[in-house]
């Protein structure tokens, strides 16, 4: 077993939070009172609730070895799928942790926070020239919430045009979150399936495509990692019909600087500022998905908006045709300051450059493991390049097998088992971030478990051996859910 | 640039292995028609240095200084937040890692959820909770939905018209395209829902209220859960300041069949209002009925103790357009913000700083009203409250700015026929000092 | 998973195109999905069911089966009431696994029994399974 870079390190047991304690200690001491006690009539009082009492230490050293049985970024090469696990810049949480900026309250009056609404005038900004397109919303607090404010967009705009449409195309190759963010809205989502080359084919849109359809949804790069080649004449159908085209911006780190996306025919785009512009994945979030319109669609865009006038920047809730308020207050704006920081430090060039060098990533490895692993969809890919298990199946390995593996070589899985229009799917998506020396060490251990498959077939099937725990039953988990401790 | 790793020559000798002559080249499969006409119009890349000399220019642009005390809460609470919070949670094994999708690699986040997914039923007197959805506001529209999904063929939802305006109007930007229909109920004179306004509404699936509501008012969730079960509607309990649960009865107790907040108050900065934390949990009979991930107990090949995510077969990545919701991430680094947080304070702490919060309030209404201001509802508060002036507060606002104090939220806005009148709140961060300080100038 | 020849598919039942299968008793009829199913399900973790008193028409989904990555519905073969459900599935769905024929999923009262001749037999059952 060469090239194994996981290793037995001391890494420590924990408890849980409440297996630990001792009633009376505190790792937080509470201020003593400044001002008298007050009456409080007994009905309203509750017991409190039934936490541990943990000192300092304990708390530190909790959360310090949980840590420690954790994988990041930061710890190594992480090619998940679909999610651009590039390297997330520290400068941009120093300068999202700026008290002026981390204390400011969300309801100020316009005049006491100009700064936090220049930030986010420009983002909106900057975001408009990243996708060609016109208008901004920053409101949208995830990629999900961004294609549930773009759809909301869809019916508002089918509404005005006194129309009621009941239906939209979503390629089989979508995310979840595509057909679910489109049911939310009374959408029934209608599937296309992809041609023989893993792109939509044209003429099965135009036989979907009708008068009770508000549009499709397209995610582009799609998540074969194929750029969608007949976009522009799939968009001019559905514009012909009278519907809109919304992009799917999961996959915007391929094509910054290359694709006008108001030129490929998208009326609605969101970003997850958390792939394309290098915020921290935080365990699962928090990210941020705005969402860009072109001129047409700006006035259903949510309320409030930052707006400029000579008196400077101020919130303007008066849009009587916006489709309302999509968050509490502007959206996740610590995550808008982290994005707003990577974009000043990248500019336009070097956004371009890591688009080519994300794409250079995933071609290099294609071409390298199609030796070795399945490749079902033979072309140029975009960011991320998608294997199949099919080759493994004679020696009963699985995908599943093959990431697990991975782990004792120091390497987070890719996303497997999506798409689903690939079997056993492995897709893989280095982003620009990884140096070629890493991108060579990782391929050079994909293609050991390759071998390890087809002369140790065990060695697969009992991985990960390195990790804290073993496999976990999660059949058992979810028969007898235990979702709270006692 | 510090973040492309790539050398020329390696650029060279990865486009050889590709077969194509430039990177240009890469893009082949992007049709011309598709091509951008000229680059973007972007700033000029800034080293660190120079963007940090930005950032205070941007800094410098806020009047609000961080020595400001600002005695507005309604929704974002200025709490002490402690500094082992920032020292975990920059850990970059939390911070930089993604969604828990292979648990043998990510057990630090998902025992730490497992963990908050408990102190967060316990605090709220539930079964389950969830490892958190967006925000408050988000919380509550996805508990409306859910408390339709339950009840399956009832399609009007009754929310009090003291839950958070924002919070309604997210709620009813989520029903617009729906045909479900949202009532909403009106405040009686001590500022508690009315609750003999559901009398004579059929067919509700849910009825939602806020405590303390957006007004500070302690709501009588009892009351509220009864008249909402007597009309077998699912009863919906929000909140935007969970720290009140530490001296209150907690909604569970009160009879809550869905509990949903924003849990910024528990480590989390006030940030402009986001990231937050959009805690949520329910009776264990309706977790199938539930919306975000869920973390769950399990054993490893070997009989050990693990986590994975589970249940996941309610979510878009499996049922898609029939999933319970289309949310596919959670606000993770919040949710173990806040664990921190619970964690840190323990159960004796929460009690302390609860009953603080509500002793400075009551101190600060005391003096308020010797000093002839009125306090508006008679109902019982927490750590908010309105009140109203004799005169106008403006020129009192002002001095009391200039003296680093941000005084109030000016209700108009929201409630017209509140106009003039302000939400104030304090906090464990107000000094008895600062709040003498606002009394003098309303007495002047 | 199993290859067709190692399938148990009983005889004297009929099956849907959905893999469901029905044996009458009586007035009265039983309904559980084959083992093809079951195999294809992998490990179920939840079986939902709908409630007694409930109509369906024939086809129509009475409920759905779970594993831990996968969805699957379940449609009633014979338009009917349900009269009873298997109260032993709520608490051990795993036994549709270990024998999908005793663990029966609901009991209907079918409502007009000339649909059987719509159903498969266990031979046109396993041509359908050789595709």
């Amino acid at each position: 077993m060469k090239n194994v870079s996981a290793t037995v390190g001391l890494i420590l047991n924990e408890p849980l939070l409440w297996e630990k304690g001792q009633k009376g200690r505190r790792g937080m001491d509470v201020p003593a009172a400044d001002v008298p006690p007050a009456g409080i009539d007994a009905g309203l009082i509750g017991e409190g609730p039934d936490f541990p009492d943990l000192s300092e230490v304990d708390v530190i050293r909790h959360y310090t070895r949980l840590s420690q049985w954790n994988f990041g970024v930061d710890t190594g090469m992480y090619p998940l799928g679909s999610c651009t696990m590039k390297y997330n810049p520290k400068i941009n949480d120093t300068v999202a942790a700026t008290p002026e900026i981390a204390a400011s309250h969300p309801m100020l009056p316009d005049a006491l926070c100009q700064g936090t609404l220049k930030i986010m005038y420009e983002l909106q900004d900057y975001l408009a020239a990243v996708t060609g397109l016109d208008a901004v919303s920053l409101q949208p607090a995830a990629g999900a919430h961004g294609e549930l404010t773009g759809m909301l967009i869809f019916a508002a705009y089918h509404k005005s045009r006194g129309f009621r449409r009941t239906k939209i195309l979503i390629p089989d190759t979508a995310h979840g979150t595509n057909p679910a963010s489109a049911a939310l809205c009374g959408l029934q989502p209608v599937p296309v399936p992809s041609g023989p080359d893993g792109m939509l084919d044209p003429e099965a849109v135009a036989r979907l495509m009708d008068e009770q359809t508000a549009g499709i949804m397209v995610t582009n790069p799609n998540t074969l990692g194929l750029f969608e080649e007949n976009i522009i004449r799939i968009a001019g159908i559905v514009h012909d019909a009278g519907g809109l085209v919304y992009g799917d911006g999961a996959n915007m780190n391929a094509v910054m600087g290359v694709a006008d996306l108001k030129r490929c025919g998208v009326d609605i785009v969101h970003l997850n500022l958390h792939k394309t512009f290098s915020t921290p994945h935080g365990g699962g979030g928090p990210g941020a998905g705005p969402v860009c319109v072109v001129e047409a669609l700006r006035k259903f865009l949510p309320v409030p908006r930052v707006v400029r006038d000579k008196r400077g920047y101020r919130l303007d809730g008066n849009c009587p045709d916006s489709v309302g308020r999509i968050h509490a207050f502007h959206g996740n704006f610590g995550i808008l300051v982290r994005a707003y920081s990577y974009i000043r430090c990248m500019g336009a060039e070097n956004l371009h450059r890591a688009s080519q060098l994300a794409v250079l990533n995933a071609n290099y490895i294609k071409e390298k493991l199609k030796g070795e692993l399945h490749l079902p969809y033979d072309r140029p890919c975009m960011h991320e390049c998608v294997f199949s298990d099919l080759w493994q199946h004679a020696y009963k390995v699985s995908t599943l097998d093959m990431a697990k593996r991975l782990m004792d070589f120091g390497y987070h899985p890719p996303t497997i088992y999506f798409p689903l229009v690939v079997g056993g799917a492995i897709m893989i998506e280095p982003t620009e971030t990884e140096s070629k020396a890493d991108i060579d060490r990782f391929i050079e251990a994909f293609c050991e478990i390759v071998r390890e498959a087809k002369e140790e077939p065990e060695i697969l099937h009992g991985a990960p051996h390195l990790c804290k725990v073993k496999r976990l039953d999660e059949t058992a988990a979810a028969r007898h859910p235990c979702l709270t401790g006692c | 640039m510090r973040y492309l790793p790539h050398t020329d020559d390696e650029i060279q000798a990865m486009l050889q292995v590709v077969g194509v002559e430039g990177l240009e080249d890469l893009f082949a499969p992007v049709p011309g028609g598709c091509r951008r006409k000229e680059a973007m119009d972007l700033p000029a890349p800034m080293t660190e240095w120079e963007l940090k000399d930005h950032v205070r220019g941007l800094a410098a642009m806020m009047k609000v200084k961080p020595d400001f005390k600002v005695l507005i809460g309604a929704g974002s609470y200025d709490h002490h937040i402690p500094a082992i919070i920032p020292a975990l949670t920059s850990r970059s094994e939390f911070l930089t890692s993604y969604t828990p999708y292979q648990p043998e690699m990510a057990q630090g986040t998902l025992q730490g959820i497992f963990e908050y997914q408990t102190l967060t039923a316990r605090l709220l007197g539930m079964d389950v909770a969830n490892a958190s959805i967006y925000d408050g506001a988000s919380a509550l529209a996805e508990a409306l939905l859910m408390g339709i999904r339950i009840s399956k063929k009832k399609k009007k939802v009754a929310i009090s018209s003291a839950v958070h305006p924002h919070y309604r109007q997210v709620a009813r930007t989520y029903f617009r395209p729906t045909d479900f229909e949202l009532v909403e109920l009106p405040v009686t004179a001590d500022g508690r829902t009315d609750l003999a306004a559901l009398e004579g509404l059929e067919d509700l699936a849910a009825v939602a209220v806020q405590s303390p509501n957006f007004f500070g008012i302690i709501e009588d969730l009892g009351a509220a859960a009864a008249a909402a079960h007597q009309r077998e509607a699912i009863f919906i309990t929000c909140f935007t300041e969970p720290l009140a649960y530490g001296l209150l009865k907690n909604p569970g107790s009160c009879g809550a069949d869905i509990v949903c907040g924003e849990g910024q108050s528990f480590g989390i900065p006030r940030c402009f209002g986001g990231p937050g934390l959009g805690m949520f949990a329910c009776r264990q009979q309706y977790v199938r009925s539930m919306p975000g991930r869920l973390v769950g107990q399990t054993t490893d090949l070997d009989g050990r103790r693990g986590y994975v995510l589970t249940l996941s077969t309610r979510e878009q990545h499996i049922r898609r357009e029939k999933a319970t919701s289309n949310i596919c991430s959670n606000q993770g680094l919040c949710a173990m913000t806040a664990g921190i947080y619970m964690a840190a304070l323990g159960g004796t702490g929460l009690r302390e700083l609860a009953r603080l919060n509500y002793d400075k309030a009551e101190y600060f209404k005391a003096e308020l009203v010797r000093a002839g201001a009125g306090i508006c509802f008679a109902g019982p508060t927490f750590n908010e409250f309105v009140v109203e002036f004799d005169r106008s507060f403006r020129p009192v606002a002002r001095r009391l700015l200039r003296k680093k104090v941000v005084a109030g939220l000016e209700l108009g806005g929201h409630y017209p026929r509140l106009k003039d009148k302000y939400l104030f709140c304090v906090t464990e961060t107000v000094s008895r000092e600062i709040i003498d300080t606002v009394i003098e100038e309303v007495r002047r | 998973m199993k290859e067709i020849n190692e399938l148990n598919l009983p005889d004297g039942l009929r099956y849907t195109r959905d893999h469901e299968w029905v044996k009458i008793m009586g007035d009265a009829a039983i309904v559980g999905i084959s083992d093809y199913a079951q195999d294809q399900l992998g490990d179920i973790v939840y079986v939902e069911m709908p409630e007694v008193g409930d109509e369906f028409k024939q086809g129509e989904e009475f409920g759905t089966l779970e594993s831990v990555k996968a969805v699957s519905e379940t449609y009633l073969p014979l338009t009917g009431e349900i009269i009873e459900i298997n109260e032993a599935l709520a608490d051990a769905p795993e036994l549709v696994n270990k024998d999908p024929y005793e663990n029966w999923i609901v009991r209907i009262r079918p409502a007009d029994l000339s649909e059987l001749d719509s159903l498969l037999t266990v031979d046109e059952y396993l041509d359908l399974l050789n595709g």
